[in-house]
């Protein structure tokens, strides 16, 4: 593993945000008090919000990466809406929002504006949700990838349009309940087949570096953010952040759910430079992928009142692709201690 | 108005808006009970005691042990440590080698001199304690430390009691009880050797005692009836293993049959095969399922050559031919022991008889209002006999007779004396709740197997009293206590201070642990469910 700490032994491992028995240069950047808070308290984010969480997770390693020189600009979602609702603001970085498509086109002139200002020592960062990565965004964002611009693009996958009520985005997982895949008919929920993989698309572009993370391993998600501030060109950060408003979790198993979505193999941590993947994140204790589906209600039409499992076949091919992840990225071969 | 067009508001920061408001559950930072902490006899703060090892602050981590417990070697090397067997850990991967760390302390105290702090100023009280073993010696360093005076009476020639005439060397050297029972006498208190107390109340008068602990233990062994009668070839496993302390080392016999199942007998027999005995055979009426011996005396007697023979009784000896003869049981659908009629014969040279112990309560004669049921005095909860003043403890009173457990007596009696002499009773605090494994997210925690302690080889045990289980050394301790997982109490890992997505968790820094911001808390709970020992809880908001 090159993104994370070498995995050395002590009370909690290397997992916990922090610990008393480590160097403080070893501890996350969210141990750290006087860490930027770049989302600051009083957004109105729902309760357990992984989107909250995941971006102030993001923000400040970037920020503590380029020692505060940071520019953030912010496409159209949630993470806008609740950060900002007129005239107050969460935002404790330069901050730029425009329009829901076209975040990595506006980041593009933010570094060009910049660099003619002589202040390319500022970085920029664009950041979106699935539906303005993915879908409406996409092609900003792949012109970005192509024109090889100075940014880092980071994903908050939520893997649907929750802020306008939890509508089907090209992120939605197979099976999966939204507004508009609704859970009814022999196939309910999302079709199977259909979606876009954000991540290797990203690589296809042959770009600098290309990373997924999620909420439930923090040290692994700073220390890609901090590789990837590394780099001068286009980079892109996938990170799922768990919704429990939209995936009928609770608000407390917000990073549980994002834990078991990759010990399930349902969501694979790896990182990849130009086009490569140069690592991936073993999983320490595998788990079938009911045990992820189960906590939540846009799958519950899989289970029965009992939270046996009532639909076997689509339970099943949901494992299948688990295990082609599993196969794909080695995902039980790297073992740690 | 000097503002761009279409703006009529300053802008402002989200802190004005106070989320907690939205909030109908909020969390709580609490301490539970640890299972070990909650499963030791003697009351230790196991967890607190390891928080100081993991960082490696030896000393710092024998001071918080011995405010409890003041014989860490000891304790190290006999107790059977129900702690472990309690340990979250086992749930994950193994228990956490607790015993092994605290020998390690024990042993590092007597290594570096490390000898108790703080003795309260004097209290103008003088307590008599009655026997030296772990419950008296305990007892004494408690009240010592409060502030009283203490004397010891000890009928025998050395302190310790059974620890010394009863724990055979290999699992208890000498040197490290001298050690102990040495630094709690530096504390100030008076012993008086060789002195029988016959007379509660009359040594009291005469002593211008406040106040007495009777600890006298149990040392009489249980006799039973053979029908060849008391011989030379009839010992007692009491008076075998007290006559190990002397000079010359009694004579067994090639042969030695133990007749028992506790670990008494056990000890015996693995005497008797240091002593020489080619054959030791331990004769126990029911089966080793039902025996009380500790699982790991009854594996290492069996690894020396100690032979079982279950449900069998002693039915006839004839010493003159080196036999006795032996009836086999078995148990009926209660689980007892009934003859069967089938009879074997077994060569023996000698009987040991391990049949339990009783205490010589001769002393309490002249105190009718002290209760004695079963052969064991009967006391309250603050472990007070029936006449004021005189409280009793260890293996006098019907408990599992240990040493941690003496040990643990003797801590509550300190405090019910200390309270008493200032004319109160003892109230025992409610306990914290119990931190199960189920409160725990064990996933923070790296998978680490346990540091097993080294034991001598067979070979050498057999033939020697050299000590079988060796120490562990600085670094396999230290990794040892960093397996614990601080269960039910902050370790401060930072992790509920990173997972708040509403930044409303202040950290006080080192030591002081945390704060909720409950103005911008909304009551989501994953800090709760992300605490990696349980330390925090969801309690309803009212209204």
């Amino acid at each position: 593993m090159t993104a994370t700490q070498k995995v050395k032994f002590y009370q909690v491992g290397s997992f916990a945000v922090g610990n008393r028995l480590l160097e403080a240069d070893q501890r996350t950047v969210q141990a750290d008090v006087s860490r930027n808070n770049t989302i600051t308290s009083g957004h109105r984010a729902c309760q357990g919000c992984g989107e909250a969480l995941g971006a102030r997770y993001v923000l400040d390693a970037a920020m503590r990466a380029t020692a505060g020189k940071l520019v953030a600009v912010n496409a159209t979602g949630c993470l806008e809406v609740f950060t900002t609702p007129y005239p107050e603001s969460s935002w404790q970085l330069p901050w730029v929002h425009s329009l829901f498509g076209n975040a990595a086109a506006v980041a593009t002139g933010v570094a060009a504006g910049l660099k003619a200002q002589g202040r390319g020592d500022i970085r920029v960062l664009a950041q979106a949700g699935d539906g303005g990565t993915v879908d409406i965004g996409f092609g900003c964002l792949s012109g970005m990838f192509e024109r090889n611009d100075d940014v880092l693009f980071v994903c908050y996958d939520n893997q649907a349009y929750m802020n306008t009520g939890v509508q089907r985005s090209g992120a939605t997982p197979s099976a999966a309940r939204t507004a508009t895949t609704e859970a009814v008919g022999p196939e309910p929920g999302n079709a199977f087949g259909q979606g876009k993989d954000m991540a290797t698309l990203a690589m296809a572009h042959g770009i600098d570096y290309v990373a997924t993370a999620t909420v439930s391993d923090l040290h692994d998600l700073e220390a890609k953010v901090e590789r990837a501030m590394e780099f001068h060109g286009a980079r892109y950060l996938h990170v799922l952040v768990p919704c429990p408003l939209g995936w009928g979790s609770n608000s407390s198993d917000t990073i549980r759910v994002a834990r078991l979505a990759t010990e399930s193999g349902l969501f694979p941590v790896y990182e990849a430079e130009h086009g490569s993947v140069t690592a991936a994140s073993p999983i320490r204790h595998r788990v079938p992928v009911e045990d992820y589906l189960r906590l939540q209600r846009r799958f519950r039409h899989l289970f029965d009142s009992q939270g046996a499992v009532k639909r076997p076949d689509i339970v099943g091919r949901l494992q299948q692709m688990a295990n082609r992840n599993i196969d794909r990225f080695g995902l039980l071969t790297n073992e740690v201690a | 108005m000097d503002k761009p067009f279409a703006i009529t508001l300053d802008v402002g920061t989200s802190l004005a808006n106070k989320t907690g408001s939205w909030r109908v559950d909020r969390p709580v930072y609490l301490d539970r009970m640890p299972p070990c902490n909650d499963g030791c006899p003697a009351g230790e703060n196991i967890q607190g005691w390891l928080y100081y090892v993991e960082e490696g602050d030896y000393e710092q981590a024998w001071r918080r042990l011995v405010e409890d417990n003041p014989m860490p070697a000891i304790m190290g090397r006999v107790c059977y440590h129900p702690c472990e067997t309690a340990c979250n850990r086992a749930k994950l991967d193994e228990a956490v080698g607790i015993n092994a760390v605290e020998r390690f302390l024990g042993d590092q105290a007597i290594e570096h001199g490390w000898s108790f702090g703080f003795v309260a100023p004097p209290s103008d009280k003088h307590v008599l304690v009655i026997g030296s073993g772990p419950a008296g010696l305990s007892a004494a360093y408690h009240l010592r430390r409060m502030g009283h005076a203490v004397t010891i009476y000890e009928a025998g020639w050395a302190l310790g009691g059974m620890m010394r005439f009863g724990i055979p060397k290999y699992r208890l050297p000498r040197a490290v009880l001298d050690a102990e029972i040495e630094r709690i006498c530096a504390l100030g208190v008076e012993v008086e050797l060789g002195h029988k107390v016959t007379d509660v109340p009359e040594e009291m008068r005469t002593g211008g005692f406040d106040a007495v602990f009777i600890a006298v233990g149990a040392q009489l062994g249980k006799r039973a009836y053979l029908p060849a009668g008391d011989s030379a070839h009839v010992i007692d496993a009491v008076s075998l293993l007290h006559s190990m302390e002397g000079i010359e080392p009694p004579s067994l016999g090639r042969r030695v049959a133990i007749y028992g199942g506790g670990d008494t007998a056990m000890d015996a027999a693995r005497t008797a095969k240091r002593l020489g005995a080619t054959d030791a055979v331990v004769v126990y009426r029911r089966t080793r399922e039902k025996m009380p011996a500790h699982d790991i005396e009854v594996e290492e007697a069996v690894e020396e050559g100690v032979l079982m023979k279950w449900l069998s009784t002693i039915a006839d000896v004839d010493f003159d031919k080196g036999r006795i003869v032996i009836e086999k049981m078995a148990l009926d659908e209660t689980g007892f022991p009934q003859p069967t009629g089938e009879f074997e014969e077994l060569d023996a040279d000698c009987v040991v008889l391990a049949l339990g112990q009783d205490s010589d309560l001769a002393l309490l004669e002249s105190m009718p209002e002290v209760v004695v049921a079963d052969g064991s005095v009967q006391v309250g909860p603050d472990l007070m006999t029936g006449r004021p003043g005189v409280f009793a403890g260890g293996d006098v009173l019907p408990v599992d007779r240990t040493v941690t457990t003496a040990v643990g007596n003797g801590k509550k009696a300190a405090r019910a004396i200390d309270a008493w002499l200032r004319g109160e009773r003892l109230e025992v605090p409610a306990r914290h709740e119990l931190a199960n494994f189920e409160l725990l997210n064990t996933w923070y925690y790296a998978d680490a197997p346990r540091t097993e302690r080294a034991r001598l080889e067979v070979a050498r045990r057999t033939s020697t009293f050299d000590e079988i289980v060796q120490g562990l050394d600085e670094t396999n301790a230290l990794f040892e206590a960093r397996r614990c997982m601080s269960c039910g109490n902050c370790f401060e890992c930072d992790n509920c201070f990173g997972v708040c997505p509403d930044n409303a968790v202040v950290k006080l820094g080192f030591g002081s642990r945390y704060r909720f911001e409950y103005d911008y808390c909304k009551g989501c709970g994953i800090c709760v469910s992300e605490c990696p020992c349980g330390a925090i809880v969801m309690e309803p908001e009212l209204a």
